[in-house]
């Protein structure tokens, strides 16, 4: 009878590998977890008392009822409306310059040099790591208070996201139709019009329209440092402890997203049949 | 003319063997041409050759008497205009309507602007209509692409070769989705008109008899080496029998299934923080 | 040639339709440009042009002090800590409501259809985590500042509710697709409903959830930032007061420090998710 490969009471040597791997991770995960909560100063133990609880119940009682007089909610719904116009303008420029920025950024056939593909992807990922309220905060030195800077700041930052896309998907479009253009000899702009523009475009017109769909949270919010909108209108009650009107823009902001969610996800399924 | 060319398979890994080793060949203008042989026999990298898609690994081409690798990018430009590749999977964009798709044919031969205005409005649309008419099309003229069978996709494919400015047509199994009655009818079309225009037809195709009997002059390839090169008249079942040994089900009339790399239509991962 | 003798059609039968969609799109352009007051142009004015150019002008060189770029460090590290804290705390509220919500450790669907009182309470905490995440942290953000005051904890509970309900609806999506008949075995051998969890749903997904959770973890570190705009701390409420005092040099250290450190999530959220996946 052959010896057993390793004695009875110990794991193989790959599994005990992985498992020291495992219990590696399991303590620099700790670890980091552990080292945020002492660095932070969190005043978690005076949250949770009683005495706190009873302050939230009070907060939180401040809500109700939200207000419904009509001169306040037709200022929400101009708020509203001017928040969706934020979004929707600033994804369709983002999808223009998305689309413009992608072709550089895009290896389109085998022997494509590409030259601009590097420093093109650096700025498609430098305008979309920094946050759109960072953008609108950065912009509103220049384009002043109100829904500009709003509008421009999700631009900015969508158009990094959907440049981002839109190369991926010009790259990973099927060859056949362009290359047979190309065999041809025809030039590289009408290849794009004529071949891989037309399979690509309902790709594309979906991923612009999921972007809607987080545009509109984002536009929600950029009122908050003065970017207009719903969040500007909800900033200035919040601060004068408005209550029940900050409930009311709260629930138009709940309404405008689930609005825009639907309105988005019917496109794109009309899109598909 | 090629000589002693050598070549690689379009997707083969660099250092893999040719596709094509030393193959001689010459052809004249006008001249109708079948190629056959075993799948894997090199057909496809030869339509490829000719086309000046994939330059040769070893060896000399020469079309029109001049070497298309050596010219400047805007004379091969045009060279390649005069030529037209018909893969064996039609290269049409699914959701693009027959009309724009079969008028695609003729780009080499339009401006920028003219092909920008063709996007909008289809400029020829009687001359879309005829090209699809000789391939029992005409009906389908503003169907999308997707919308149509393999059979009739395939067809479109080749009526866009009724409306290229090319003086050298190279397709490849252009028969493999049509039935018997249509093949006929796709082949009597296409080498009508070659003949009609002085159009030089080079064809591969798998079904020998259409082969035997629609094309003048047969060429046989085998393991990327030529096997014969004679008029139809000569090719005798022996030669044919020896040319497809080990393949024979594709003698008779069943192709091998097509081992295309599939296109990598992997959506991107939308990674967004909501 | 074809028995069809029909004339060759002359006209392109969809222009009319897609003419009249494009010119309803771009007219609906019209309102849109309005509401948002888009007036380009205002970049360009003069004045403008100055308070940009000098803002901008500002950017280079970077500011580098050596007790600034201290700082900078000090601030990035709580705004890491933020998010890390934060996650934790949705990844503690997410996890129970994730294993209450799934429908695969329902012990009434073993015979069938789930009962309707199990089936309305699952409903419930589904109904809970959708308007957890519904609210925008920074929304959550400002509320507790008003509570708590300024500082990091309002920031950590802002992101430990809200990704507590997305990471819970994820969580149980995970959970109910993929590999269920283990756990359903065991339920019927009537093992309990944790041991099920533990023993037969957790295996098979746990590479999945965690790979989720690391991805928002990297998410919550830019929204940390964004916080820090509404008073939580960290790298987000330096940059916001640089701004407002128009100090080009650091706000453009931060940025470059911001962009480096997202790029450094993502590259160390990918090489976890690898890890672990």
């Amino acid at each position: 009878m052959s010896e057993p490969a390793c004695p009875p009471y110990r794991l193989p040597p790959p599994q005990r590998q992985s498992r020291r791997q495992g219990w590696g991770f399991a303590a620099l995960l700790l670890g980091l977890v552990g080292a945020s909560l002492y660095t932070l100063d969190l005043r978690l133990s005076e949250f949770l008392s009683r005495d706190a609880a009873a302050r939230m119940g009070a907060f939180v009682a401040e809500f109700f009822p939200p207000e419904h007089a009509p001169a306040f909610l037709h200022k929400v719904l101009l708020g509203a409306w001017e928040t969706l116009a934020m979004s929707g303008l600033g994804t369709l420029l983002a999808a223009l310059a998305g689309l413009t920025l992608a072709l550089p950024a895009a290896r389109l056939h085998a022997h494509d040099r590409a030259r601009w593909r590097g420093p093109t992807r650096l700025l498609l990922n430098a305008l979309r790591s920094i946050p759109e309220l960072v953008w609108a905060a950065l912009l509103l030195v220049s384009a002043g208070l109100g829904p500009f800077a709003g509008t421009l700041a999700l631009a900015l930052h969508t158009s990094g996201v959907l440049g981002r896309l839109f190369a991926e998907a010009l790259e990973n479009a099927p060859r056949g139709p362009a290359e047979a253009l190309r065999v041809q000899g025809v030039d590289e702009t009408r290849i794009l019009l004529y071949a891989t523009l037309p399979q690509l475009l309902p790709q594309l017109l979906s991923y612009t329209l999921y972007r809607w769909e987080n545009n509109i949270r984002a536009a929600s919010v950029l009122g908050v440092v003065g970017a207009g909108g719903l969040g500007q209108l909800l900033a200035f009650h919040l601060g004068l402890f408005h209550m029940p009107r900050t409930a009311t823009i709260l629930i138009a902001m709940l309404l405008l997203v689930a609005l825009v969610d639907g309105l988005s996800w019917l496109s794109r399924r009309s899109m598909t049949r | 003319m090629l000589e002693g060319i050598g070549a690689r398979h379009p997707q083969a890994r660099p250092g893999a063997a040719l596709a094509l080793r030393g193959l001689d060949l010459k052809l004249a203008t006008g001249e109708q041409v079948a190629v056959i042989g075993p799948s894997g026999a090199g057909k496809t990298t030869l339509m490829q050759l000719l086309a000046c898609a994939l330059a040769p690994s070893a060896g000399h081409l020469g079309l029109d008497g001049r070497s298309p690798w050596n010219l400047p990018r805007r004379e091969l430009q045009a060279l390649r205009g005069r030529l037209f590749l018909a893969p064996q999977l039609p290269p049409l964009p699914p959701r693009q309507r027959v009309v724009t798709a079969v008028l695609a044919g003729r780009l080499p031969a339009m401006g920028l602007l003219a092909s920008l205005r063709a996007l909008v409005y289809p400029d020829d649309i009687p001359a879309a209509f005829a090209a699809l008419e000789r391939f029992d099309l005409g009906d389908k003229l503003f169907e999308r692409v997707d919308r149509l069978s393999g059979g009739e996709r395939q067809r479109v494919g080749l009526a866009r070769a009724l409306l290229a400015p090319a003086k050298l047509w190279l397709l490849d199994e252009p028969l493999a989705s049509l039935d018997p009655a249509r093949s006929r009818q796709a082949i009597g079309v296409l080498s009508q008109q070659a003949r009609a225009r002085g159009i030089t037809l080079v064809a591969t195709l798998h079904q020998i008899d259409t082969a035997l009997s629609s094309f003048p002059r047969i060429i046989g390839l085998r393991d990327g080496a030529l096997a014969f090169d004679l008029p139809a008249a000569q090719v005798t079942p022996a030669l044919l029998a020896r040319l497809y040994e080990q393949h024979e089900q594709e003698l008779h009339g069943q192709p091998a299934p097509e081992d295309d790399p599939a296109p990598d239509t992997s959506a991107p991962v939308i990674m967004q923080c909501r | 040639m074809s028995a069809l003798a029909t004339a060759a059609p002359r006209r392109d039968p969809a222009f009319a339709a897609r003419l009249s969609w494009s010119a309803g799109t771009l007219l609906l352009l019209w309102p849109l440009l309005v509401a948002t007051e888009f007036r380009p142009w205002l970049l360009f004015d003069p004045d403008s042009l100055r308070v940009s150019g000098n803002f901008l002008a500002g950017f280079w060189p970077p500011a580098h002090e050596a007790n600034f770029l201290l700082l900078v460090a000090r601030e990035t590290w709580r705004t890491v800590a933020m998010a890390t804290a934060g996650v934790t705390l949705g990844l503690l509220i997410a996890a129970p409501l994730a294993l209450l919500a799934t429908g695969t450790l329902s012990i009434s669907a073993l015979g069938g259809r789930m009962a309707p009182l199990p089936a309305a309470l699952r409903q419930l905490v589904r109904a809970l985590l959708v308007l957890l995440r519904s609210v925008p942290e920074l929304i959550w953000a400002l509320v507790f500042v008003r509570v708590v005051g300024l500082g990091p904890t309002s920031g950590v509970l802002a992101i430990g509710l809200s990704y507590g309900g997305m990471l819970g609806k994820v969580y149980a999506e995970i959970l109910e697709s993929g590999e269920t008949q283990a756990a359903t075995a065991l339920l019927r051998n009537g093992c309990g409903r944790l041991q099920a969890f533990c023993y037969g749903l957790l295996p098979a997904s746990a590479a999945e959830l965690s790979s989720y959770t690391v991805y928002r973890w990297e998410c919550a570190i830019r929204s940390s930032v964004v916080l820090g705009f509404v008073g939580a701390g960290g790298l987000g409420q330096l940059l916001d007061s640089s701004v407002k005092m128009f100090a080009g040099a650091e706000v453009a250290t931060m940025l470059l420090v911001f962009v480096a450190l997202v790029a450094l999530a993502d590259r160390a959220s990918a090489w976890l998710r690898q890890a672990l996946g």
